[in-house]
């Protein structure tokens, strides 16, 4: 298997664009909570220079509504499932992982511990990962937040805490602010920051947690082509996912692949995969020149 | 769903707005009152346009430069080439007995094309200034107002089947004047295709996504 390419949470509706989800090695859904959620109240999105904002809040039908009625329509689509899951207590992350157990349609279950733009979990992101951990059996990946001083501390410590692999990384808090009015674009003032602005500090974490915790990455932020996929992969990813591009092109996934592909080979990696790591050991191989190899 | 791109082989001011002229390709017109997400060169995300008119091999839209995004639309030249993707969402329906057309601003874009379909019915129009109504002349059958008169101000008292484009509050009265109204909403969104829940408006409580469920809607006035 070579980098499977995924849809960023929030980013993609199988249900409405079955043939776009098609499109990819895994589909993952937006983020289920426990209970339904009517989400954040418009205006939603902006549009910014080099991204964009959204505020959208976890809107969703709840775990059972999901589990009795959407899994069984995304099950019928014939692709590999990832279900994201939220929610505000340990206890919630836990009650949506047992609920998704036993299907066994659910290859993944991702964790969105770092959504922007609802409260957080009173727990750290570790307890969250333990609770859901007692609650499954199924491979967890955990979705960090690139707002931290060391994301590779809190990678350590989900990773401990039983996390199977990692989902790097979330958007980060932004504002945008109507230049006539100078009043915030979004109906909650700030939102999730997402696209090409995003994709140098996605890098900088998928390196720092690549040389701490030794298992998958899926690499996500400002993709946008393959070159860019194969800088996560380098980086340290294992699977790339794309997010704002799906929405200005819901084709990508199909040209992201191409294009990483022949960026590979135009670099003598036969598999965009064999470059893994490529830039973890290069900054090593510096570390090491610049300490006179007592580093 | 259809994404391809297309080569601009037209752009003519209309008093303040400017239609842009699209080689059709491989990309059908659909229905009045679905949409197209027009790439914005330069910008990270497309522009939603409802189709101004289907002219015999070519899609055309009426731009305002409002925005960055906009701006860059109106300002192609012919011969560049932008991706566009549709016809999206939910039309008009055009099953209607005695229909009337009611715009303002640059929402009438809709209406040339949604005329010709119907047959040149009447149509209702209101705009800041005679230099805005210059896009009248897209639509036959035309009744122009002018600020401060509002469209909502000249609507007969028995309008018969409505169907509407233009400014939130024209919509949010033709609620009140018209029910059963249909009306081609409008909202910021990002992809147009049901992926980022970004379009909503609110229905029975709930937040639906208008590039699905719209983004022509028919209303209930709320309850007194």
């Amino acid at each position: 298997m070579s980098v499977a390419i995924l849809n960023a949470s929030g980013c993609l509706d199988a249900l409405t664009a079955p043939e776009v989800a098609r499109s990819l090695d895994a589909f993952v859904t937006k983020t289920i909570t426990p209970e339904p959620r009517r989400g954040n109240p418009p205006v939603r999105i902006a549009e910014t220079a080099n991204g964009m904002l959204n505020s959208i809040g976890l809107q969703g039908p709840g775990i059972e509504a999901f589990a009795t009625t959407h899994l069984p329509r995304l099950e019928a689509l014939g692709v590999d499932l990832w279900v994201s899951v939220g929610g505000f207590s340990a206890e919630d992350y836990a009650r949506c992982c047992e609920r998704l157990d036993g299907r066994d349609t659910v290859a993944a279950i991702e964790l969105n511990l770092s959504c922007p733009n609802v409260e957080e979990a009173p727990e750290t992101a570790a307890e969250l990962v333990a609770a859901a951990r007692g609650a499954t059996k199924k491979p967890l990946y955990a979705k960090l937040s690139p707002a931290q001083w060391d994301v590779a501390v809190a990678a350590r410590a989900v990773v401990d805490a039983g996390a199977d692999g990692l989902s790097l990384v979330n958007t980060i808090r932004g504002l945008s602010l109507d230049p006539r009015t100078l009043a915030p674009r979004l109906g909650r003032a700030v939102g999730g920051y997402s696209g090409g602005a995003l994709r140098p500090i996605a890098l900088a974490c998928v390196h720092a947690c690549a040389s701490a915790v030794e298992v998958p990455i899926v690499g996500m932020g400002g993709v946008s082509t393959g070159l860019h996929a194969l800088e996560l992969v380098a980086a340290g990813a294992s699977a790339v996912a794309l997010g704002t591009i799906l929405f200005a092109d819901p084709f990508a996934p199909g040209r992201v692949r191409a294009e990483l592909g022949a960026e590979a080979v135009a670099r003598g990696f036969e598999d965009p995969l064999d470059a893994r790591f490529a830039s973890v050991v290069s900054s090593e191989k510096y570390l090491q020149i610049g300490s006179n190899g007592t580093a | 769903m259809r994404r391809e791109r297309l080569r601009v082989v037209g752009s003519e001011g209309v008093g303040p707005y400017v239609l842009v002229r699209l080689r059709r390709s491989g990309l059908q017109p659909g229905v009045p009152g679905q949409f197209f997400m027009v790439e914005a060169p330069g910008r990270p995300l497309p522009r939603p346009f409802s189709l101004c008119l289907a002219p015999p091999g070519e899609l055309a839209f009426l731009v305002e430069a409002l925005g960055p995004g906009t701006t860059a639309i109106a300002g192609l030249d012919v011969g560049d080439e932008i991706h566009v993707m549709g016809p999206l969402g939910r039309g008009f329906d055009l099953d209607v007995a005695r229909p009337l057309l009611v715009g303002g601003g640059i929402g009438v874009a809709p209406f040339p094309f949604l005329s010709e379909r119907l047959g040149s019915p009447p149509a209702l129009l209101g705009f800041r200034t005679a230099f805005h109504s210059e896009a009248a002349s897209l639509v036959p059958n035309a009744t122009v107002v002018l600020d401060p008169v509002l469209v909502t101000d000249a609507l007969p008292g028995d309008p018969g089947d409505v169907l509407a484009c233009g400014p939130e509050a024209m919509l949010d009265t033709l609620v009140r004047l018209a029910p059963g109204a249909q009306l081609a909403r409008e909202a910021p969104m990002a992809c147009g295709y049901g992926a980022c829940y970004g379009c909503v408006v609110e229905r029975d409580g709930d937040y639906v996504r208008l590039c699905v469920d719209g983004p022509v809607v028919r209303e209930l006035p709320a309850a007194a």
